[in-house]
C-alpha cells in the first residue's frame, strides 16, 4: 500500500482504554477500602480474594465486618460506578443525537419526570416507601422523555432535533412545576424530597442493583453499537440521508437507549448533575471526538468519576455525608477547567 | 447512467418552488443547472435525491429513485451540498470514509475494502498528505476537494454537486472544475451541478438547464442557452456574450 495506508481511522486505541480501565479499577478499590467502619485494608482485600472461585483465605474481618463490606460498601461502590457510567454514556448519546456538546441526559425531561415520580411516592405513601421510590422515579423519567418526544415529533416533521429540544424544555418546566406544587402541598416531607433530589448512592443495596442492572446492560449494548452511526449523523440530517441513513430512526433508537440509561441512574441516585456533560467532553478533549471513542470511554470514565465523587462525599465531613450531586459539581467544575486548559486538542462535537 | 426528471413539482412550506420541471441528463454527460438566486436550483438537486418530497418522476438508468431504499439510492447518486457540515475534529480520512456508509451494514463497521477505497480516492484527489488533518484545519479549496472525496467514495455513477465552486478564487474554481471533468471522463460519471457563474458553467458543461422562477426557461448547449437576450430576461443583467474557446460563450458584464 501507499503512504495513505499509514493514516488509519479514528478508533478506540489500547492506551486510552487501558488508562480508563485502570482508573475505574483504582477508584472501585478505593470505594471498597474506605469507609466509616474503619475495616483494615488487608482484611478487606483478603475478604474480596476469598470470593474469587477456588480461593480460600481467612479475612479476619468477622461477621460484622464482612457484612459491612458485602452488604454496604461493595453494592454502594458498584452502584456509584453504574450511575456514573450510565449518566456519562447517556450524555454522550444525547450529545451525538443533538449534535451539541452541551446536551445533557436531562435535556428531554428525564430529570423533571423522575422528580415528579419520586415526589408523588414520597407524598402519597406514608412511612418508608422503600423500593417504590426508584420504580416511580424510573417510570417518571421514561414518561417525561416520552412526552417530550411525542410532542416534539407532532410539532416538527420527522422528529427534528431543534423541535425535540424545545419540547423537552417545555415538558421539563411543566413537570418541574408539578413537582414543586406537590412538595408545597406536603411541606412536611420537604427534607426527604430534597435529599432525594440532591442525589446519592448511600442507600444502594444488591436488590436495587438487580433492579436497574438489566436496563443498564441493554442500553449500554445499544449505545455502544451506535458509535459509527452517530459519527455519520455528525454531518447533519440531510447529508446523512444522502448517505443512505435515516437520521430520525437513529435518533429515536439512541434516544430510547440513552433515556433508559438516564432513568436507571436517576431512579437509584436522584438528580446528579454535571457527569453527563463533563465526562464525555473530557474524553473528547483527551482521546478524540469520534463516538466510537467517546461512548466507551465515557462509560468507563463516568463510572470512575462518580466512584471518586462518592468517595469524597462520604469522607470529607465523615461521619456525615455530602449530597453526591453537590460533590460532582464541586469536583467537576475545577476538573473541567483543568481539562480545558491542559488540552490543546480542538474538539467541539 | 441517464438521469431523467419528468414533471417535478416541489412546494416548500406551502410555496411552490419547482413547477413541472423536466430534464434529461444523458449518461456520462455534464449538465449545469443555472438560474438567478431563488430559482430553485438547490431544491432541484435535493428533490432528485429525495431529501425534499415532491410530485413527479425521477429515474436513474430507468430505476425510479423514489421507490428505492435510502441505501440503494445512496449507491446510485452521491451528493455534495453547497455548505456541507464539516464536523470539527474529524480527520479528512474519516470524513471520506463516511462516503462508504451505504455499503456498511447498519450496525457494522468499515471493511478493509472500504478503507482502501477511501485511501484510493484521497490519492486521486491529491489529498493523501492531508488524510490525517482535521477538517477545521483546511483551506476553502481543500475543503471543497474533501467534500468531493466523500462523494466519490460512494462510488456512484451519478454525482450531484451543489455550487462546487462557491467561495473559491478563480484558480481554485478552475482546479475543481477540471478535476470534476477528469473524474467524469475517466469513471464515466454523470454529473449534475448547480452553478451561478455562467461563464464557468458554459466552459465545462455539455448542457445547461436554465431555471427561472421554478420552471425550466431554457435548456440545451451553452451556445443555445447563454444568449444575451435570455440572460437579460432571466437575470435582469446587462451582459455581452462573446464566443470563447471552442465556440463556448464567454459573458462580460456591461454597465447600463
Amino acid at each position: 500500500m501507499t503512504a495513505s495506508a499509514r493514516v488509519s481511522q479514528a478508533r478506540l486505541r489500547a492506551v486510552p482504554l487501558a488508562v480508563a480501565l485502570v482508573l475505574l479499577a483504582g477508584t472501585l478499590l478505593g470505594g471498597v477500602l474506605v469507609g466509616a467502619a474503619g475495616l483494615p485494608a488487608g482484611g478487606v482485600l483478603r475478604a474480596l480474594a476469598d470470593r474469587v472461585p477456588f480461593v480460600h483465605v481467612d479475612s479476619g474481618l468477622g461477621a460484622v465486618g464482612e457484612n459491612v463490606l458485602f452488604q454496604l460498601r461493595v453494592p454502594r461502590a458498584l452502584m456509584a460506578a453504574l450511575v456514573g457510567g450510565m449518566l456519562a454514556l447517556a450524555g454522550a448519546g444525547y450529545q451525538g443525537v443533538f449534535r451539541n456538546p452541551l446536551a445533557d441526559p436531562y435535556l428531554l425531561g428525564a430529570a423533571a419526570g423522575a422528580g415528579v415520580g419520586a415526589t408523588l411516592t414520597i407524598v402519597l405513601m406514608p412511612g418508608d416507601p422503600g423500593y417504590v421510590v426508584p420504580v416511580a422515579a424510573f417510570a417518571g423519567a421514561i414518561c417525561g422523555v416520552l412526552l417530550a418526544y411525542v410532542l416534539g415529533s407532532a410539532a416538527g416533521r420527522g422528529g427534528g432535533a431543534a423541535t425535540l429540544v424545545l419540547a423537552g424544555v417545555a415538558v421539563s418546566s411543566f413537570l418541574a412545576a408539578v413537582q414543586t406544587f406537590l412538595q408545597q402541598v406536603k411541606a412536611e416531607e420537604l427534607q426527604r424530597i430534597y435529599s432525594w433530589i440532591l442525589g446519592g448512592v448511600g442507600s444502594a443495596d444488591w436488590r436495587q442493583l438487580a433492579l436497574v442492572a438489566p436496563y443498564a446492560l441493554v442500553s449500554t449494548a445499544v449505545l455502544l453499537a451506535h458509535g459509527r452511526l452517530l459519527d455519520v449523523l455528525s454531518v447533519g440530517d440531510e447529508e446523512a440521508a444522502s448517505l443512505g441513513l435515516s437520521a430520525a430512526r437513529v435518533r429515536l433508537v439512541v434516544l430510547v437507549a440513552a433515556s433508559l440509561a438516564t432513568a436507571c441512574a436517576v431512579a437509584v441516585s436522584g438528580l446528579i448533575g454535571f457527569v453527563g456533560i463533563v465526562v464525555p467532553h473530557a474524553v473528547r478533549r483527551l482521546a478524540g471526538g469520534s463516538y466510537r471513542i467517546v461512548l466507551p470511554l465515557s462509560l468507563l470514565g463516568g463510572a470512575a468519576f462518580l466512584e471518586l465523587a462518592d468517595l469524597v462525599a462520604r469522607t470529607v465531613i465523615a461521619p456525615a455525608e455530602l449530597p453526591l450531586g453537590v460533590v460532582t459539581a464541586f469536583v467537576g467544575g475545577p476538573f473541567f477547567v483543568a481539562v480545558l486548559r491542559a488540552s490543546r486538542r480542538q474538539v467541539d462535537t | 447512467m441517464t438521469v431523467v426528471v419528468r414533471g417535478l413539482d416541489v412546494a416548500l412550506g406551502g410555496r411552490p418552488v419547482l413547477k413541472g420541471v423536466s430534464l434529461d441528463v444523458p449518461a456520462g454527460s455534464w449538465t449545469a443547472v443555472i438560474g438567478p438566486n431563488g430559482a430553485g436550483k438547490s431544491t432541484l438537486l435535493r428533490a432528485v435525491l429525495g431529501l425534499v418530497s415532491g410530485d413527479g418522476e425521477v429515474t436513474v438508468a430507468g430505476a425510479d429513485l423514489g421507490a428505492l431504499r435510502p441505501r440503494q439510492r445512496a449507491r446510485l447518486v452521491a451528493y455534495a451540498p453547497q455548505s456541507p457540515n464539516l464536523p470539527v475534529g474529524m480527520t479528512v480520512f474519516d470524513y471520506t470514509l463516511l462516503g462508504r456508509s451505504p455499503y456498511i451494514p447498519h450496525l457494522g463497521r468499515e471493511s478493509t475494502r472500504d478503507r482502501a477505497v477511501a485511501a484510493e480516492v484521497l490519492e486521486r484527489l491529491d489529498l493523501t498528505e492531508l488524510a490525517g488533518r482535521t477538517l477545521d484545519h483546511l483551506s476553502g479549496g481543500e475543503q471543497q476537494r474533501v467534500v468531493l472525496a466523500r462523494a466519490l467514495a460512494q462510488q456512484t455513477p451519478v454525482l450531484l454537486l451543489d455550487e462546487p465552486t462557491t467561495a473559491l478564487d478563480m484558480g481554485h474554481q478552475q482546479q475543481v472544475m477540471e478535476l470534476i471533468d477528469q473524474l467524469r471522463l475517466s469513471d464515466d460519471l454523470t454529473v449534475v451541478t448547480t452553478i451561478h457563474d455562467l461563464t464557468l458553467a458554459g466552459q465545462y458543461a455539455d448542457d445547461l438547464v436554465l431555471l427561472s422562477d421554478g420552471r425550466v426557461a431554457a435548456a440545451g448547449s451553452p451556445e443555445e442557452v447563454l444568449t444575451q437576450a435570455t440572460v437579460e430576461e432571466h437575470f435582469d443583467a446587462r451582459v455581452r456574450v462573446f464566443p470563447g474557446p471552442g465556440g463556448r460563450p464567454v459573458l462580460a458584464l456591461e454597465r447600463p
